[in-house]
């Protein structure tokens, strides 16, 4: 918790107390903590001095500023119709059968999180997702082993 | 033989001037005749409303108060639409180009480009070429100081009202229009919002002149326009495009020959069938981004709207009523009627839930639903039920 603090004031520090700071500083905690815990959220509505509904309001709304607990590694397969079409399942099936969790779920490690997303715009070279910041095209079962695989090793 | 659609290549041509050359030789001119210039040019927003661009800017110059806002709404999120990042990745000189302009003729000093979160993995370049705008744009004593906002995840954010409120810091709920951003936009200040590739487009005009440009498409549509093909096509990617071509001849050039539907205009657009594939015509204020999907013979259309319709429950902010029950509604109705929990005849009834949803919701994606929702569900409607 002393370390969110800390984290906490340097963000505001950086893009200020205002309203308008409070995207910038959601997504600062994301990307430190992989998620907005609710004592963070506790915290920034003590340093923007709004109220907490109104931090948590406004995180819920967006996909990337997660309220729930995410590992180290967020995975978001796209699966809008074109992914769709080129065998996102299968892209589902391999994954859930790789880390051994369902969609939705965090491996019990906390280094994965699988989740579905809308467009991603990779839709020419589809089936696509992010890891992370990093994206991924034409995935196929064996490619999905692969990168898995690299990051099961630390290899990235 | 149907004629083949005009390839054009304007937008993604190589740089073919010293950098910000264009800002440069524009800014030698007078503010009015740019605005002149793009008003001819007859160039619309690409982000989907297609408002007359040089007007908005003409609207925005007029403003008083000095402190004004220029927004390049890099919010691509239709499905099927991947042209800005396209456009941010191969040619960002272009759009920033067409931003700095914007900036001089309206008389704004600060600037952001709203990058999805999708999009973080193009900040490091897309930053490089900020800093090589700002080298430049010091020495022709432009004042404007350009940065990224990233955004956080949320479709209806590309909705303009949408995205300054999530800039604001507050969930990206659409407000009610009038005022509209040139009034009264980021931060209460006059506002330009403007697309990706809109901007590429309008530092294009102010290259080659409006008479030019004009030569490109029909005499409604202005221009050439970027098209997002995917889907079952040998020929995916982005196109540049002369406007008011007919699906069929975009299907001959780029369908796999057994094309069954085409969606123009992504998500929010419409699902054009076979049958209809002479008559209608893609750039006919129905392009939205661009985003053509192409489906052959062996989709099924129930699976594509299912798959619409989800999208729709998911991304529909909740402020209004229409649209947050409506899309829910719609999906668990097509559901029921896949199943025979409902007669076939429901689906009349959630054609007209569909059309209330285009009368009374409050921005547009609530009011886009219809759109692909009675084009699939009329034209396909064996596939609903059986």
């Amino acid at each position: 918790m002393a370390d969110t603090k800390e984290l906490i004031n340097a963000l505001s520090t950086k893009h200020g107390v205002e309203r308008r700071s409070l995207l910038p500083i959601l997504q600062g905690i994301v990307e430190k903590e992989n998620y907005l815990s609710k004592e963070s959220m506790l915290e920034v509505a003590k340093v923007l001095d709004i109220s907490a509904a109104e931090v948590y309001g406004t995180a819920s709304f967006f996909s990337f500023l997660d309220t729930k607990e995410r590992g180290q590694y967020v995975i978001r397969v796209c699966k809008s119709m074109t992914c769709d079409m080129k065998g996102k399942e299968e892209i589902l099936s391999t994954i859930e059968s790789v880390l051994k969790i369902k969609l939705g779920e965090t491996t019990q490690d906390k280094k994965f999180s699988f989740l579905e997303t809308n467009c991603l715009g990779l839709c020419e070279e589809g089936p696509a997702m992010l890891i992370n910041d990093d994206y991924f095209v034409k995935l196929t079962p064996a490619k999905i082993r692969e990168i898995l695989d690299r990051y099961l090793r630390n290899e990235i | 033989m149907t004629q083949k659609p005009k390839k054009v290549d304007i937008i993604f041509s190589p740089y073919s001037v010293a950098p910000y050359q264009i800002l440069k030789d524009t800014m030698k001119r007078s503010k009015e005749e740019v605005i002149a210039e793009l008003i001819s040019s007859g160039l619309r927003g690409r982000g989907g409303a297609g408002f007359p661009t040089g007007m908005k800017w003409k609207f925005a110059a007029e403003q008083k108060g000095s402190v004004k806002y220029v927004i390049c709404n890099a919010d691509e999120g239709e499905p099927g639409t991947f042209k800005d990042r396209k456009l941010l990745m191969s040619v960002p000189r272009k759009v920033i180009s067409g931003m700095a302009i914007c900036a001089w003729v309206t008389g704004s000093t600060q600037g952001f480009i709203y990058l999805r979160r999708e999009y973080k993995y193009l900040v490091t370049e897309l930053q490089k070429e900020i800093d090589i705008f700002t080298h430049h744009s010091k020495e022709v004593g432009l004042n404007f100081n350009l940065q990224i906002f990233l955004g956080a995840g949320a479709y209806v954010c590309g909705e303009e009202t949408a995205l300054i409120e999530s800039m604001e810091g507050k969930r990206g709920e659409p407000r009610n229009k009038p005022p509209y951003p040139i009034q009264n936009g980021f931060l209460g200040k006059p506002t330009v919002v403007n697309n990706v590739e809109t901007f590429a487009s309008a530092s294009m005009v102010c290259r080659i002149g409006a008479i030019e440009y004009k030569k490109f498409g029909t005499s409604d549509q202005r221009g050439s326009k970027l098209f997002s093909i995917s889907g079952d096509s040998p020929k995916e990617g982005v196109f540049e495009l002369e406007l008011g071509m007919s699906v069929e001849s975009f299907v001959s050039e780029f369908g796999d020959g057994d094309t069954k539907a085409v969606q123009v205009g992504g998500v929010a657009g419409f699902c054009v069938p076979r049958k209809d594939f002479a008559k209608a015509i893609i750039g006919d204020g129905n392009t939205t981004g661009g985003s053509t999907m192409i489906f052959n013979s062996s989709r099924s259309m129930y699976r594509v709207l299912h798959n619409y319709l989800d999208f729709y429950a998911e991304e529909s902010c909740g402020q209004c009523t229409p649209c947050r029950i409506g899309c829910q509604q719609l999906l668990k109705g097509i559901e029921a009627v896949k199943k025979g929990e409902k007669p076939a005849e429901y689906l009349d009834q959630l054609l007209k839930l569909s059309e209330s949803m285009r009368l009374t919701s409050k921005c547009g994606l609530g009011q886009s639903v219809t759109n692909s929702f009675s084009s699939i569900v009329t034209n396909f409607r064996e596939e609903m039920i059986f």
